[in-house]
C-alpha cells in the first residue's frame, strides 16, 4: 500500500521533531565540552556556542595539576569497585537462595526483602546508624548502606528461576555443594544478567555524591562527584548573593571537571546501552 | 530442623544478606521511633524517653513546614503533568520511524541524560541559566534583558520541571516502546482492511495496545508525586529561592542534619512516608476499580 501524501508530510515533520529532540538532549552537554576547550574570556563574552573559541588545553592542565582532584578521582574508582563488589555479592547470594523453590523458609527471606521496598528508615535514622557504627569518614559509609537493591535482586532471582533444574540435579549427583554449584555452574551461565547488574551498580556508585557529602568531611576522602559539587555550589550556593559572585570559579574549570568526571560513563555507555535496556525490560516483565 | 540440616549451606549463603537487611534496612526502620522519643547526641539510635506526639504537633504548627509541603506538592504535580505524557508521545513518534539505524541513534542519544550524575546535570542547569549562560545570551541576542533565573523564586519550579523533562523523556519511553513492539501486527492488518487510516490505527490499535502500560506508569507516578528529586533540589536551591524551591526532604535535611533536630526531622519524614504510601495504595485502588489494571 502506498503512503498517502498526508502521511509522507507527517513522516518528514516527525523526523525533524525527533532530530530537534536529540539536539536539545545533546546540546547542553556539547556546550560543556566546547567550554572546556575555550578561554574564559570567550565564555564570559558569550561567544562559545558550537565550537571552542580561543582553543586551549590550559584549563585541562590546571585541573589535572590539582592533587586533590586526582585523590578524589582515585577515591571514586575505589568506591565504585568496592561498592559494586559488595552489591554484587549481596544481590547474587540473596537472589540465588530465594530462587530455590524447594527451600523451606524461602518465602520468609523474600518477604523480608520486599517489605523494605515499601517501608524504609528515613534520612535521620540512617544517618544515626552510620554514626553509631563509627563509620563517619570511612569508605564503608558510602559503599555499604545503599549496596543492595531489592529491585535488582528480584530481576536476578527471576533469571535464576528460569534456569533448568536439571543443571543443579546433575551437579548434586556429582557431589557438588550449593556454593560450588553457584560459583561453577550458575554464575558462568548468568553472564548477561551479571553484566547488567555490574553496569547498574557501577554507574550508580560512580555518580553517587550524597552519601559522601553526608558522611564525610575530610576532603582527602571525597569522591570526585563531591569535588565537582563543591565547585558548582561554591559559586551559586548559599554564599552567592549577587550575579558577580557566580563566577567565583570560572566556567571553563567547571566544564573541564565535568568532562573528566563523566568521561568513563560516556565511554562505556554506547557499548553497554543494550544491557541497561535489557535489565529494565526483565524487571518490568516480572515486576 | 531436618531441613536446616539438609540445606544448611543454602541458609549459610543467605545469612550475610539477611544480616545486612536487618542492620541496614530494619534498624533504620525501627529507628523511626525517635520521632516519638527524645534523642541525646551519642546516645542510643532508638532515643531516650517517650514524648508521644510532641514532634508531630511541632511541625503541624510550623508555618515553614506547610510552605515546603505546598512547594513539594506543586513541583510534584507539575512534574507529573509534563513528565508523564511526553514520553508516551515520544514513544509514539519514534514508533513511526521505520529506518532502524535512525531509530537506534535517537534512542541512544535520548537515554543519555539518565546515566549522567545528578551533580553534572545540576551543574549544567546552573551554567545554562546563569547570567552569562546560554539562555541569557539568547535572550540578550534577541534584545531582551538578562534574567537572574536561579535567584528569582518564580523561576525555580519551571526550571526544575523543564530539566526533569529533559532528563526523563528518553528513558521514560523505554517501557512504552517495548509495549509497542508487542502489539500484534495482524491487528493493524485488520484495521487496514476496515479502511482505517494511520491516525485511526493509532487511536484504535496502538493506544489500546499500550494502555495497560500507561495505567501502570500512571499509578507509579501518582504514587511518587511527593518524591520530588531530593538531590537535584538540594543542588539547585539557594536561600534566595526557598519560598518556592524548598521541599519537604530538603527542609528535613536542614532541620535534621544541619541543625541536629533529629526527632523533629524524623517526625516530618514519617509524615511524608505515610502520605506517599497512601498515594500509592489509593491510586492503585482507583486504577483497579476503573480499568481492572492493578499493580498487585
Amino acid at each position: 500500500m502506498k503512503d498517502s501524501i498526508g502521511y509522507k508530510v507527517f513522516k518528514a515533520i516527525n523526523a525533524i521533531v525527533l532530530i530537534l529532540i536529540v539536539i536539545a538532549t545533546v546540546y547542553p552537554f556539547w556546550n560543556v565540552v566546547v567550554q572546556s576547550f575555550s578561554s574564559e574570556n570567550a565564555i564570559t563574552a558569550g561567544n562559545v556556542v558550537l565550537t571552542p573559541v580561543g582553543f586551549n588545553l590550559e584549563t585541562y592542565k590546571y585541573v589535572m595539576n590539582d592533587p586533590i582532584f586526582w585523590i578524589n578521582y582515585k577515591n571514586t574508582i575505589i568506591y565504585t569497585v568496592v561498592g559494586t563488589a559488595i552489591s554484587l555479592f549481596l544481590t547474587t547470594t540473596l537472589a540465588y537462595v530465594t530462587s530455590k523453590k524447594y527451600l523451606p523458609g524461602r518465602r520468609f527471606f523474600i518477604g523480608l526483602s520486599v517489605f523494605t521496598m515499601f517501608f524504609a528508615g528515613g534520612l535521620i535514622p540512617n544517618y544515626l546508624l552510620i554514626k553509631s557504627l563509627g563509620w563517619m569518614n570511612t569508605m564503608w559509609a558510602v559503599t555499604v548502606p545503599g549496596a543492595l537493591s531489592i529491585f535488582n535482586m528480584l530481576i536476578m532471582k527471576s533469571f535464576f528461576e528460569s534456569m533448568p533444574d536439571a543443571l543443579e540435579e546433575a551437579a548434586i549427583i556429582d557431589g557438588a555443594t550449593p556454593f560450588q554449584i553457584l560459583m561453577r555452574i550458575i554464575l558462568p551461565l548468568s553472564k548477561p544478567i551479571l553484566a547488567t547488574m555490574v553496569l547498574f551498580y557501577a554507574v550508580g556508585a560512580w555518580n553517587a555524591w550524597f552519601g559522601a557529602f553526608l558522611y564525610m568531611d575530610n576532603k582527602n576522602l571525597f569522591p570526585v562527584s563531591v569535588y565537582l559539587r563543591n565547585l558548582v555550589k561554591g559559586a551559586t550556593g548559599a554564599e552567592a548573593q549577587s550575579a558577580d559572585e557566580q563566577s567565583q570559579v570560572s566556567s571553563n574549570i567547571k566544564a573541564v571537571t565535568m568532562v573528566l568526571t563523566v568521561l568513563p560513563v560516556l565511554v562505556v555507555y554506547p557499548f553497554c546501552q543494550k544491557y541497561f535496556v535489557n535489565g529494565i525490560m526483565i524487571g518490568s516483565v516480572k515486576g | 530442623m531436618k531441613s536446616i540440616k539438609k540445606y544448611w549451606q543454602l541458609y549459610l549463603i543467605v545469612a550475610i544478606p539477611t544480616v545486612y537487611l536487618l542492620v541496614f534496612r530494619y534498624i533504620p526502620m525501627i529507628g523511626n521511633v525517635i520521632a516519638f522519643r527524645t534523642y541525646l547526641p551519642g546516645g542510643s539510635v532508638f532515643g531516650q524517653e517517650w514524648v508521644g506526639l510532641r514532634y508531630f504537633q511541632m511541625f503541624i504548627g510550623d508555618a515553614t513546614f506547610w510552605q515546603v509541603f505546598l512547594n513539594t506538592l506543586s513541583i510534584g504535580i507539575w512534574t507529573l503533568i509534563f513528565t508523564f505524557p511526553l514520553p508516551i508521545i515520544f514513544a509514539l513518534l519514534l514508533n513511526e520511524v521505520k529506518n532502524r539505524i535512525f531509530k537506534k541513534f535517537i534512542q541512544t542519544a535520548s537515554y543519555l541524560p539518565y546515566f549522567l550524575s545528578i551533580v553534572i546535570i545540576a551543574g549544567m542547569i546552573l551554567d545554562f541559566t546563569s547570567s552569562g549562560g546560554f539562555i541569557n545570551n539568547a535572550i540578550h541576542f534577541f534584545g531582551g534583558s538578562r534574567i537572574l533565573f536561579m535567584q528569582d523564586p518564580k523561576w525555580f519550579q519551571p526550571i526544575y520541571v523543564i530539566s526533569q523533562v529533559w532528563q526523563t523523556l528518553g528513558w521514560g519511553s523505554i517501557l512504552y516502546l517495548a509495549a509497542l513492539t508487542n502489539i500484534d501486527d495482524t491487528l493493524y492488518e485488520a484495521a487496514k482492511m476496515d479502511g482505517a487510516n494511520r491516525w485511526q490505527q493509532m487511536l484504535h490499535v496502538t493506544l489500546p495496545g499500550i494502555l495497560p502500560t500507561i495505567i501502570t506508569m500512571l499509578v507509579l507516578n501518582v504514587g511518587s508525586i511527593l518524591g520530588v528529586g531530593f538531590e537535584k533540589v538540594l543542588l539547585l536551591q539557594n536561600p534566595l529561592v526557598y519560598s518556592t524551591g524548598d521541599v519537604v526532604s530538603t527542609y528535613l535535611y536542614r532541620v535534621g542534619i544541619l541543625s541536629s533536630n533529629f526527632s523533629y526531622a524524623t517526625a516530618i519524614g514519617i509524615f511524608e512516608a505515610i502520605i506517599g504510601l497512601v498515594l500509592v495504595l489509593g491510586s492503585n485502588r482507583i486504577s483497579a476499580k476503573i480499568t481492572k489494571t492493578s499493580l498487585w
